[in-house]
């Protein structure tokens, strides 16, 4: 039982930031947007999160700094190719570039320095329960605010007006901007959202995960990230499904290793990937699911005629 | 006041050669400023990012070095890219072709012909090849999107290299480290002298040969022939090129097995070059660089070979850098993340017309 | 036209100036395979070069490249320090030998000194730290702290440098209790916070309350300290991060070395060899041993003490390997070349090593 609990816990910790970024990305690829630059996002969010809650020793105003990080960059991703409709997928990259640069830059001073620590929360009564108790009501904020973004996306996505806007920009802009909506004006909202989700998974690594700065603490999260929207097709709760058996495996990989049966770790750190492409060949067979959901006008450029 | 852009009537001819010095003028300005605020003299710091890399003909053989698999990969990159086909993966045919092209040291070390040479070299395409086989037969298959699949089988083919290295092909006088024989003589890129002692002297590798050659290809290719026309086709009106009969999957198939077997030979030639032996790092991520410089080159071969060189310019510039001004390895990066931008951006002014509309209602007009 | 003229000239003084200033200074250079942020291998190879520029002044001048792939970049790089007039580089990981070699031998006069490798030449010196001495006595500390008798083991790559700090850590757990366990997971990243972390949970899950790693980060430890479990630093001291965790940590201290070679040079009585440094010669350093009663205090500080002065050896054969098969003489230490290529597990780890 506490070995299974054990592994639960750290599942949830390890698919955490991996939602919080994709949830992001999917919304800002359900506008036609696709932003590559999520690793770069994230890393500079990690610092500047570590950093702000390092100088006031406020954990909460951490979380609120990271996710101003990720804003502003993804701002600079959103003027480049919204407003000077520079190509997504290079200045995607290039975003990633100068994210991690710049994470280096500013974190310089903090190498060394232990973090503050966003503690788990504790609902006296509930969090005692055996087993259920720390799954369900002892986990940190940011683990439940994960799970709400997702619900708030997919009500907000399928079942409100504002989603309406949303997806139809990403299907088809020509139509959306002929109906009077601004096209530009949606995307770099989204943007911005997949700025802030990618920031705060950035801060969750450096907050809550390890409570530390080191460079490339990212270390590709933000690639499987944006591997999670294809995979989940680019609905939220197969989003969370997907991030969540990601880290299963890889959590389930270490557990396989530790009991002793000597298979080759290279075999098992790979399983992820080749689950995540298996799963990937099943959904996709049901073309009538991935062809809708699909956003039709991803990663195409928008210029208003006028 | 806001900036709009507008469509232009047709493609400026004059901003398309206007854009990169545009670009670079931008950007050396931005440098200026930085390097200005670390106290640099912003002269002397861009002269050693930018000219310095030009000056010794030892620096321009390392700039071939650079550029040879980043033009490889960026060219192949560039036309599927054009067709609507998202191969992310290059940075993984490249392993898979380095590893199937040394099975041949690995398996015949005594092996020492112009055989050798030939069979690594297409060991390294066909294993490139096979590698970019799976996405395509995902996508033609299973329509899984092949962004993901591709991606996610670099990772995959990493810890294939990774097991290989420090299991079964294990140099066995290695001390048990994860790499395999050196190699040497023929499993080795030979060189060639392009310029004489009194000029350089300057040698260049099969590889950097090998490279313009397969730009003049595939510049042939795209510009003259019939399926050069076909990919374009697909490209810009997929529809129209269903009509006009070309085969959705085949140009999948072709594209794949074209980028992938390109980026297989990158693989294999650095592992014949400057790496020397097959070992867990064989690439400082090309694969993934290579995504840039097809983009940067406009999506066109010969282009491609342009944005190698300059992407391979402003690695080169950064080290020096680093060593001549102990300018960060972080200020470097940031450096090139906005000289990129910059590119990206001005390369809009092709197309577009920017606009600066006042708050009033007028309108101001950049003319370009 | 004045202007760019102007401009030129400008270029031409600063960079001249630049030239002068440097001129009768002995360059030091490293190359390092890591960011000098990781606050672990790198990190510690760049104290020893802060420990250069501060020992010998300002009759050196220190360079560094950071973040050089093991891969095509590296010779590159070691070429470059080379023709900017580096006098004696150091080359910090492995990945860097052969390039080392290549670059050496097309600039002889210049000192080239390559860390953890095994290719030597007339300018090529190695040099490494027995950083297995370390890993004996946080053996012999866990099997006496831990209350379940099992360690959880974090690794990297299974080199021998690796598969040598595993056994010496059983060797070690052995001679206090012969029946210790441990648990290992190979995260196959030398630096990957998360995973480290995700590894650590798991481990103390199965049961497991001493974490050893051979990975970079704080991760383990800090994991360590917040479920009120133990746990050894690497690298450098990680007090900071567990200070109610960490046992003691496992440091590299390449201080001594480096200010000696550079030393040397200055001295013109720099010599290629091999120097495989251990605690006696302040390579190697247990920082203090904290969060443990008195009596294993003594016994860990007894041990160090036994080390230095080549009493106790670790490695003292026979050696039972997994198999039953022995290796060693008895009474000896296990030669370095049969160390330095180490590739079998000890009796007593019920795991089999990754081939």
């Amino acid at each position: 039982m506490n070995e299974l609990l054990s592994i639960v816990l750290t599942i949830i910790t390890a698919a955490t930031p991996l939602l919080l970024a994709s949830i992001g990305e999917l919304v800002v690829e359900r506008s036609g947007v696709l932003n590559l630059g999520v690793e770069g996002m994230m890393a500079v969010g990690a610092v500047c999160g570590f950093g702000a809650a390092l100088m006031t020793g406020s954990p909460l105003v951490g979380v609120l700094a990271a996710i101003a990080a990720g804003v502003i960059l993804s701002m600079l991703f959103g003027f480049l190719t919204l407003t000077m409709v520079s190509n997504q997928v290079a200045t995607g990259l290039a975003l990633t570039l100068l994210g991690l640069g710049l994470a280096g830059m500013i974190g310089e001073g903090f190498v060394g320095q232990p973090g503050v620590k966003l503690e788990k929360i504790s609902i006296p009564g509930l969090t005692g329960i055996p087993f259920i108790g720390p799954v369900l009501f002892g986990q940190d904020l940011l683990v439940y605010v994960s799970l709400i973004i997702v619900a708030a996306t997919s009500y907000v996505l399928f079942r409100t007006k504002t989603g309406l806007i949303i997806r139809a920009v990403g299907d088809s802009h020509q139509s959306a901007h002929a109906l009077g909506y601004s096209v530009i004006g949606v995307r770099y909202l989204c943007v911005m959202f997949g700025g802030a989700c990618s920031g705060l998974a950035g801060g969750y690594l450096s907050l809550v995960y390890t409570p530390q700065w080191v460079e490339n603490m990212t270390a590709g999260r933000g690639w499987i990230a944006l591997a999670l929207v294809v995979f989940a097709s680019w609905l939220p709760w197969r989003l969370a499904i997907g991030a969540y058996l990601f880290g299963t495996i890889t959590i389930l990989g270490f557990s396989l290793q530790a009991v002793g049966i000597g298979i080759p770790s290279q075999l098992l750190s790979s399983l992820p990937y080749v689950v995540t492409i298996l799963a990937l060949v099943v959904i996709s067979g049901n073309r009538a699911l991935t062809r809708a959901n699909t956003p039709a006008c991803l990663g195409q450029p928008f210029v208003p005629d006028r | 006041m806001r900036l709009v852009l507008e469509k232009r009537g047709e493609r400026s001819h004059r901003m398309a050669l206007l854009s990169p010095l545009i670009a670079i003028a931008l950007t050396l300005i931005t440098g200026g400023i930085i390097f200005a605020l670390k106290g640099l003299n912003p002269f002397a710091a861009l002269y050693v990012y930018f000219v310095e890399p030009l000056t010794t003909s030892w620096s321009i053989e390392q700039l071939f070095i650079k550029a040879t698999p980043l033009a490889l990969i960026g060219a192949g990159l560039g036309v599927s890219y054009l067709a609507n086909v998202w191969n992310i993966g290059a940075e993984g045919q490249l392993t898979a072709g380095a590893i199937l092209g040394s099975a041949i040291p690995v398996f015949f070390p005594e092996m020492q012909t112009l055989l050798t040479l030939l069979l690594m070299l297409g060991l390294g395409v066909i294993g490139g090849m096979v590698f970019a086989a799976i996405p395509a037969f995902l996508k033609n298959r299973f329509s899984a999107n092949e962004i993901l699949t591709s991606l996610m089988l670099v990772y995959v083919v990493q810890l294939i290299l990774d097991w290989l290295v420090r299991g079964p092909w294990r140099d066995p006088k290695g001390y048990n480290f994860p790499k395999t024989i050196s190699f040497s003589g023929w499993q080795t890129l030979p060189s060639f002298e392009v310029l004489p002692p009194s000029m350089g002297p300057l040698y260049v590798n099969l590889g950097a040969v090998l490279a313009v050659l397969v730009v003049v290809a595939l510049a042939f290719m795209m510009g003259r022939t019939l399926k050069g026309f076909e990919l374009r086709v697909q490209g810009v009106a997929p529809r129209a090129g269903r009509f006009a009969g070309f085969s959705r999957e085949k140009t999948v198939w072709f594209c794949f097995l074209l980028s992938g077997g390109l980026a297989g030979l990158a693989g294999i030639c650095e592992v014949m070059s400057t790496v020397g032996q097959l070992q867990p790092g064989i690439s400082p991520g090309y694969g993934f660089t290579a995504i840039i410089v097809a983009f940067l080159g406009r999506l066109n071969p010969v282009g491609a070979l342009v944005a190698a060189f300059a992407l391979a310019i402003s690695y080169l510039g950064g080290e020096s850098a680093q060593v001549a001004l102990g300018i960060s390895d972080k200020t470097a990066r940031v450096f090139q993340g906005i000289l990129l931008f910059y590119i990206l951006a001005c390369d809009s002014l092709i197309l577009y017309r920017l606009r600066i509309t006042g708050l009033g209602g007028k309108v101001a007009e950049g003319r370009a | 036209m004045k202007i760019w003229m102007a401009m030129a000239a400008a270029l031409a003084l600063s960079v001249s100036a630049g030239a002068a200033q440097a001129a009768d200074k002995l360059k030091a250079c490293w190359v390092y395979v890591g960011p000098v942020g990781d606050f672990g291998y790198s990190y510690q190879h760049d104290q020893g070069r802060k420990a250069v520029e501060k020992e010998l002044g300002d009759k050196v001048e220190t360079v560094f490249l950071e973040n050089v792939a093991e891969g095509p970049d590296a010779e590159r790089a070691i070429e470059r320090l080379a023709r900017e007039g580096c006098k004696i580089i150091f080359t910090t990981s492995f990945g860097f030998m052969d390039p080392t070699i290549k670059v050496a031998a097309k600039y002889p006069d210049i000192k080239f000194e390559h860390a953890t490798g095994y290719k030597m030449a007339d300018n090529v010196a190695i040099y490494n730290a027995r950083f297995y001495e370390g890993r004996y006595v946080m053996g012999q500390v866990a099997a006496k702290m831990s209350k379940t008798g099992v360690a959880g083991y974090i690794v990297s790559f299974p080199i021998p440098e690796v598969v040598m700090g595993i056994n010496a850590f059983m060797l070690g757990a052995q001679s206090v209790n012969p029946d210790f366990k441990i648990k290992i997971v190979w995260v196959n990243s030398w630096y990957d916070p998360g995973k480290e972390a995700d590894a650590a949970k798991v481990l103390f899950g199965q049961g497991a309350d001493i974490m050893v790693q051979h990975t970079d980060s704080t991760a383990p430890l800090q994991i360590a300290e917040e479920q009120g479990k133990l746990g050894f630093g690497q690298s450098s001291d990680m007090i900071k991060f567990a200070p109610k965790a960490q046992l003691s940590a496992n440091t590299d201290d390449w201080d001594p070395y480096y200010v000696a070679r550079v030393k040397a040079v200055l001295d013109s009585t720099w010599k290629s060899g091999s120097t495989w440094g251990g605690m006696k010669d302040g390579m190697v350093v247990l920082s203090p041993f904290t969060n443990m009663p008195d009596d294993v205090k003594k016994m860990a500080e007894d041990s160090v003490a036994k080390i230095k002065s080549g009493e106790l050896l670790p490695f003292t054969g026979p050696i039972t390997k997994q198999d039953g098969t022995t290796v060693g003489e008895a009474g000896k230490s296990l030669p370095d070349e049969e160390l330095l290529g180490m590739n079998y597990y000890i009796k007593g780890i019920d795991d089999k090593l990754p081939q």
